[in-house]
């Protein structure tokens, strides 16, 4: 019998083993929370807001960093793929970096590290402060992180071939019988399965470069990208590539938003930050200046 | 065939419950050892739970991992697409099945002239074994439609299944041959005695012997090729696993993941205790019955 309680009392002890310690680190001692601040910078310096990096802005996207989110080519040297996001071209880049200079971060504080898709919401201790992502916001996403305010209204498009059959098509009834595919985790398979209903069940692939390989092959007759993706897609990727359209804002519209870990208090600060670039008209320069020719296309009717 | 295995005295089974039958107290002592280990269980089990209940970040993983209505909402939905991964998976496994024994075959076939064929499969299992399963899905899946070939499909769920054919076939092959290999010469001689050609034994003798012995280590590597199934998700088809990641990706929540573990264990784990199974009457068999 006493082997049997020794057995018991080793089994237990392993079993407490496997618990991880006590995070005693949360909630850093917030005593000194006098009145809340009002621009971007004091509110970024508060006692309030930690960082995954002290004197830093960690900053997680995609890797490949497509344009025109990311611009300015690879850098030697770096594990970045398409684009390096650390160059401060393209818009998603530039606006990272011009809010964290609004916050009051020096450009060579702020360090990129590539997120894949997944790891930007799984539960769990972070590698970054924010992510900027294309991520487009939902109620349904703001249950696992937070969101920023809109930092660009986005429409979706659809994108086909010279020649194809749904080419010069106009309105979404002309595309029921068409062969359609998108990357996953977009907004844009939203806009298939329930803005068009194919007849046909629609491709989803895990990449948006898997996607446009299936339309380059004739796979698909067409994909649906955010509109400005969609340029993208046919100025470089898919020579005879033409976007056949984009589709009507139904009901919200929707948009791209920073996300954040859940209750990060840096959400607030970045809300300050779009709010400043936003009235002084940075906000709206950077998106002239990446995104003015990408943003008009012909509406395909309902 | 079915000779008595050698060494009947050493098992430990035989002797421990023919002590028992002597010392004469079994029953009380199997009773003991029944409470032991529920108890041993409970507790074991119990402090597992305890520990990750309590643990800091349980509360996210409860609603990101285990999300009652996330998962009543997306289980129907992974389901229906599931049936895409049984029909994949069915298909590729009767294929499997016929190509697997002809590479068996052709790596056997005796004498020098078919040194091609051997050489032949050989390369073939070496190739496929090697090369991971979702790179062979990728590159077929991806690069074989880009031809553009007449006459070659460019159905993605046709692609699918043959690499999972393909790369099925190369361990099934090596499988079916170590059955092959395992047939006692004696047979073939006996065969050849009897005024058999060499092909003609390889079909009548050895092979049926063969194949009844792999039976178990085939269903083995049939579970595996159901998992598999979720693979070719990676081609844009949607089933259950790509149907589970839109969902996920959709809603931020992982339940649909854990919904589709749910619904290969159902499928995978009946086909696990089948095998244990056959492995046990073959056992039985092989020992002429001499099991207490």
């Amino acid at each position: 019998m006493r082997k049997v309680l020794i057995g018991l009392a080793v089994l237990t002890v392993l079993a407490a083993a496997c618990a991880p310690e006590d995070d005693t680190s949360t909630g850093a001692s917030g005593s000194e929370t006098g009145a809340a601040p009002t621009d971007a910078k004091g509110c970024a310096a508060s006692s309030d807001v930690t960082y995954t990096t002290d004197n830093a802005l960690t900053i997680g996207t995609g890797n490949p960093a497509y344009p025109p989110w990311f611009e300015g080519g690879e850098q030697p040297g770096t594990e970045w793929k398409i684009n390096d996001p650390s160059n401060d071209q393209g818009f998603e880049s530039q606006v990272a970096y011009a809010v964290a200079r609004q916050m009051g971060f020096e450009d060579n504080q702020v360090t990129w590290v590539p997120v894949p898709f997944n790891a930007s919401f799984a539960p769990g201790p972070k590698d970054f402060d924010l992510v900027l992502q294309q991520i487009s916001y939902s109620a349904k996403r703001a249950q696992a992180v937070d969101f920023s305010d809109s930092y660009y209204d986005v429409n979706q498009a659809l994108v086909s071939t010279k020649g194809s059959s749904i080419a010069d098509a106009t309105t979404i009834e002309e595309l029921k019988d068409a062969k359609l595919g998108a990357p996953i985790g977009t907004t844009s398979l939203d806009e298939i399965t329930d803005v068009i209903q194919p007849n046909a069940e629609p491709l989803v692939y895990d990449s948006l470069n898997a996607a446009v390989q299936d339309l380059k092959n004739g796979q698909v007759d067409g994909i649906v990208v955010d509109l400005p993706t969609a340029f993208y897609v046919t100025a470089v990727q898919v020579p005879d590539g033409v976007i056949v359209g984009q589709f009507p804002t139904e009901g919200q519209q929707e948009y791209f938003a920073i996300a954040f870990p859940k209750d990060s208090a840096l959400v607030q600060c970045v809300n300050l930050a779009l709010d400043e670039l936003k009235s002084d008209g940075t906000l709206d320069e950077i998106q002239q200046k990446w995104l003015s020719d990408k943003a008009s296309a012909p509406v395909i009717a309902a | 065939m079915s000779l008595p295995g050698s060494g009947l005295e050493d098992d430990p089974r035989l002797e421990g419950s023919r002590r028992s039958r002597i010392l004469g107290h079994a029953a009380t002592r199997d009773r003991r050892n029944v409470w032991i280990a529920v108890i041993s269980t409970v507790v074991f089990f119990g402090a597992l739970i305890v520990v990750v209940v309590n643990s800091p970040g349980w509360l996210q993983i409860k609603q990101t991992f285990f999300d009652w209505d996330e998962f009543w909402s997306s289980i129907w939905s992974i389901l229906r697409y599931f049936r895409l991964n049984v029909f994949i998976f069915c298909v590729a496994e009767v294929l499997v099945l016929a190509l697997g024994l002809f590479v068996a075959v052709l790596r056997s076939l005796p004498g020098p002239v078919f040194a091609p064929l051997r050489i032949l499969a050989i390369g073939y299992t070496d190739l496929f074994r090697g090369i991971p399963t979702i790179l062979v899905i990728s590159l077929l899946g991806f690069g074989m439609p880009a031809l553009q070939l007449q006459g070659i499909p460019d159905s993605k769920i046709f692609w699918g299944i043959v690499a999972l054919t393909l790369v099925y076939s190369a361990y099934v092959a090596e499988v079916y041959r170590a059955g092959i290999e395992s047939v006692h010469p004696s047979q073939v001689a006996a065969a050849r005695a009897l005024g058999l050609t060499r092909i003609q034994a390889l079909r009548h003798v050895i092979v049926p012997q063969a194949v009844r012995r792999v039976i178990p280590p085939l269903l083995n590597d049939f579970i595996g090729l159901q998992k598999d199934s979720a693979l070719v998700a990676f081609l844009g088809i949607v089933e259950g696993l790509n149907r589970a990641n839109i969902i996920v990706q959709a809603d931020f929540n992982f339940t649909p993941l854990v919904a589709l573990a749910l619904i290969f264990l159902i499928i995978t784990i009946p086909m696990t205790r089948f095998v244990d199974y056959l492995i046990e009457r073959e056992r039985r068999r092989t020992q002429g019955g001499a099991k207490l």
